[in-house]
């Protein structure tokens, strides 16, 4: 799998960059998805694809996105919550 | 009472990727059914249909587009693009605000459940693709065309089974001629060849293993198709002023139901959709030169369609002409009245009536003049095209050369 040779931060990147039709590189960690181009429909699939690199579930609700325990409000947060989904996950 | 013209059709099917190659195959009785290609088929014991080939999706749409597009709304997108380029027709303004989309399909999505069943039961996933439900559902072909095409009148899907397209395009025809839509944008489409989809069909014993033969005596079955119909209907007038291209028109149509069995067709149920539709476009039987035939070829459809016939048209029965195209291009099931409304279109407007292929041996309960295996040139004036469904639901459609 793709974890092995990237880190989490660069492949969360290049998810989310694939969704919002960017290069990497112009996915920075404090842009925001709004920033970014991607809507709701976009969050879920983005959401989807990381549940299966990283083979982890994703407490996220679209109805009610600020009660999740799962902070979308940057890339950095996504990230962070990530990071300790799996380490949460793979114990 | 306004009259309602068709001034675009657009197709994908196992005939051509587009109405003048699939205008062109029926001319030439072509068979477009052939060996099924795709996951599991050897599993089967059904492995030939109408498969639509050499449809590449990819190059076509986009990645977002291809997540949220099911085979069946691939189609839909190719045919409605061709029927609407056709027209001429661009949807801004009060256009735009009363037009919609009226399209039939029996089951939607059936290979993106079938795709996704297989791989949270046979594979063992525990999520699927966020998009399956919107992918999947009956009216996303028709939503997906509204949205490509600014289409913000009234828009729905129609699920009668195998008279699904013929039961949508009478609601488009209805909006059209009492004047609450200036144009329509209708016809229907199906994709089931997966091996969930031909399964389902096999536990009824009604396929046939090797080849569609409507009203030949050793038919042995249907054959499913799969692909997209889709017709431009506008008011007459509307055409008229723009100078539009006119294919023929829409006079009239009825519906009926059986109200007896769930899978055998009923002569009754049948001939009061085709007397009602006569009535309805007020013409007399004898102007009818061609009907376009349900035609499946199963035993029970093809006698009972013919006694049916006999019944409406009594002496002027022997004089007409009825062939079934889902010879060459497959049963569509809910897009099937949709493609063959083209076969309609070519005898008004070209006079040339399409062929019952595969037709072998004469069969006394089919005894009628089916244009066995060859295309006939003859000019007619009035067509009917007929559609009966599974659960007793029949729709026929008649129209008139311009």
């Amino acid at each position: 799998m793709g974890t092995s040779v990237m880190s989490v931060k660069d492949k969360v990147i290049e998810i989310i960059a694939e969704q919002a039709v960017l290069e990497p590189r112009d996915v920075s960690l404090n842009s925001t998805l709004e920033d970014l181009g991607i809507d709701s429909l976009g969050l879920v699939e983005c959401i989807f694809a990381i549940e299966e690199e990283f083979d982890i579930s994703i407490p996220f609700n679209a109805n009610a996105p600020s009660e999740s325990d799962f902070d979308i409000s940057d890339v950095q947060s996504i990230i962070t919550g990530i990071d300790r989904l799996i380490a949460d996950q793979k114990t | 009472m306004h009259r309602v013209v068709i001034t675009g059709v657009g197709t994908v099917n196992a005939l051509g990727h587009d109405a003048p190659s699939t205008f062109a195959a029926m001319r030439e009785g072509h068979c477009g059914i052939g060996p099924l290609d795709f996951q599991d088929v050897k599993r089967l014991s059904i492995q030939i249909g109408g498969q639509v080939r050499g449809f590449e999706a990819e190059g076509r749409y986009n990645r977002q587009q291809m997540s949220l597009y099911d085979r069946f709304t691939q189609f839909t997108l190719a045919a409605a693009k061709e029927a609407i380029e056709q027209s001429g027709l661009t949807f801004t303004g009060a256009l735009a605000a009363k037009s919609g989309v009226v399209l039939g399909t029996a089951g939607g999505g059936v290979s993106t459940w079938d795709a996704n069943y297989r791989s949270v039961y046979e594979d063992g996933k525990n999520r699927v693709h966020p998009f399956v439900v919107p992918k999947l559902m009956n009216n996303a072909a028709a939503s997906h065309v509204s949205m490509e095409h600014n289409l913000k009148g009234p828009s729905f899907t129609v699920s009668t089974a195998c008279a699904s397209s013929n039961h949508a395009m009478a609601q488009a025809f209805q909006m059209v001629r009492s004047g609450m839509a200036p144009a329509m944008i209708t016809g229907g489409s199906e994709s089931m060849l997966c091996f969930g989809g031909v399964k389902a069909w096999e536990g009824l014993r009604v396929m046939s293993r090797d080849a569609c033969r409507p009203f030949s005596a050793n038919r042995n079955g249907m054959v499913q198709g799969e692909g997209a119909g889709i017709l431009v209907f506008e008011d007459f007038e509307h055409a008229r002023a723009r100078g539009a291209g006119i294919l023929c028109e829409v006079i009239g149509f009825a519906m009926s139901s059986d109200a007896g069995d769930i899978v055998m067709p009923s002569k009754n149920g049948a001939a009061r959709a085709m007397a009602g539709a006569l009535a309805d476009a007020r013409v007399n039987r004898e102007q009818v030169g061609y009907i376009n035939a349900h035609g499946t070829g199963t035993a029970a459809n093809d006698k009972t369609e013919c006694a049916a016939v006999a019944d409406v048209f009594g002496p002027h029965a022997d004089k007409l002409m009825i062939s079934s195209t889902k010879s060459m291009h497959g049963h569509l099931i809910g897009g099937t009245g949709a493609v063959e409304l083209l076969a309609c279109i070519m005898a008004l407007r070209d006079g040339v009536i399409a062929p019952t292929i595969g037709y072998e041996e004469p069969d006394p309960e089919c005894a009628l003049d089916v244009v066995p295996n060859e295309a006939r040139d003859a000019k007619v004036d009035v067509v009917l095209s007929n559609a009966f469904a599974f659960g007793g639901m029949n729709a026929v459609i008649a129209m008139r050369a311009v």
